[in-house]
């Protein structure tokens, strides 16, 4: 890939998305406070039951397939 | 302008546990946070939910700051990981908002069209390179500073930007695009 390439490529890309501080929206409009007090009242979050199951399939998987473990690393 | 680092004691209060000291660094900090979170996430919304993530992780590793560091730099830290979690959650094509918004100097060679596929493509990248590329190329972000947020190297960010930028190219081409 060439200069000119690259540059084509990153020109076209601020194009398609422009830059977040020229948008609507930029600046926080309201104070989160009251609901990071509520996510702290709450405490720990229950974690779905799906997720164990999720989480139980991943470890049989890397058990079964040790091989795996460098592209799961990869995609994490 | 970013926020003026906290008093030590304030600091101190908040390693200790202190929930009014860890309020004082939400109020002082959360417009930052906010706004470097935006810069990823790219939507108000999801960038106020990650904002109020951010801040429930800090809360909990309260134990692991180090009050004679910046507070700043950790929390960034903190919410460039809530944020490539977020984006790692989140299927690439319902990242698009139904009209993209408009360049600040529209280039009138590029068509429309052009600029949904380009986002498309983007969006299909591998969330680490996606953010090193958003954070470089789009808000112009100094390597440096995207290198501490992600914990590498500036050298690591140069390497994801290039490998994003190889792959938008390729992704392009494959769909008859010859940028």
């Amino acid at each position: 890939m060439t200069t000119h390439d690259r540059e084509r490529i990153e020109h076209l890309l601020k194009q398609a998305l422009p830059a977040t501080n020229t948008q609507p929206r930029a600046t926080l409009q309201r104070d989160l406070w009251p609901a990071l007090r509520q996510r702290l009242e709450q405490g720990s979050i229950a974690v779905p039951w799906f997720d164990w199951a999720l989480l139980a399939a991943l470890v049989l998987w890397v058990a079964l397939f040790p091989r795996a473990i460098p592209v799961l690393l990869y995609h994490l | 302008m970013p926020a003026l680092e906290p008093a030590t004691d304030v600091l101190q209060q908040f390693s200790q546990g202190n929930v009014d000291a860890f309020e004082a660094l939400f109020r002082q900090h959360q417009g930052d946070v906010y706004r470097w979170i935006l810069r990823i996430v790219r939507d108000p919304a999801i960038a106020e939910d990650v904002t109020v993530e951010t801040f429930w992780r800090i809360h909990r590793a309260h134990e692991l700051f180090d009050p004679s560091r910046s507070f700043e730099a950790w929390a960034r830290r903190i919410a460039t990981n809530a944020a490539l979690d977020q984006l790692k959650s989140t299927r690439p094509e319902s990242e698009l908002p139904d009209d993209l918004p408009q360049p600040a100097l529209p280039d009138p060679g590029i068509s429309q069209e052009l600029r949904e596929k380009t986002a498309q493509a983007f969006g299909r990248l591998p969330p680490k390179l996606r953010i090193a590329a958003t954070l470089a190329v789009i808000e112009e972000q100094p390597y440096q500073e995207i290198a501490e947020a992600l914990g590498v190297s500036a050298g690591a960010v140069k390497l994801r930007v290039f490998r994003a930028v190889r792959m938008l190219r390729k992704d392009l081409k494959r769909q008859g695009i010859e940028p």
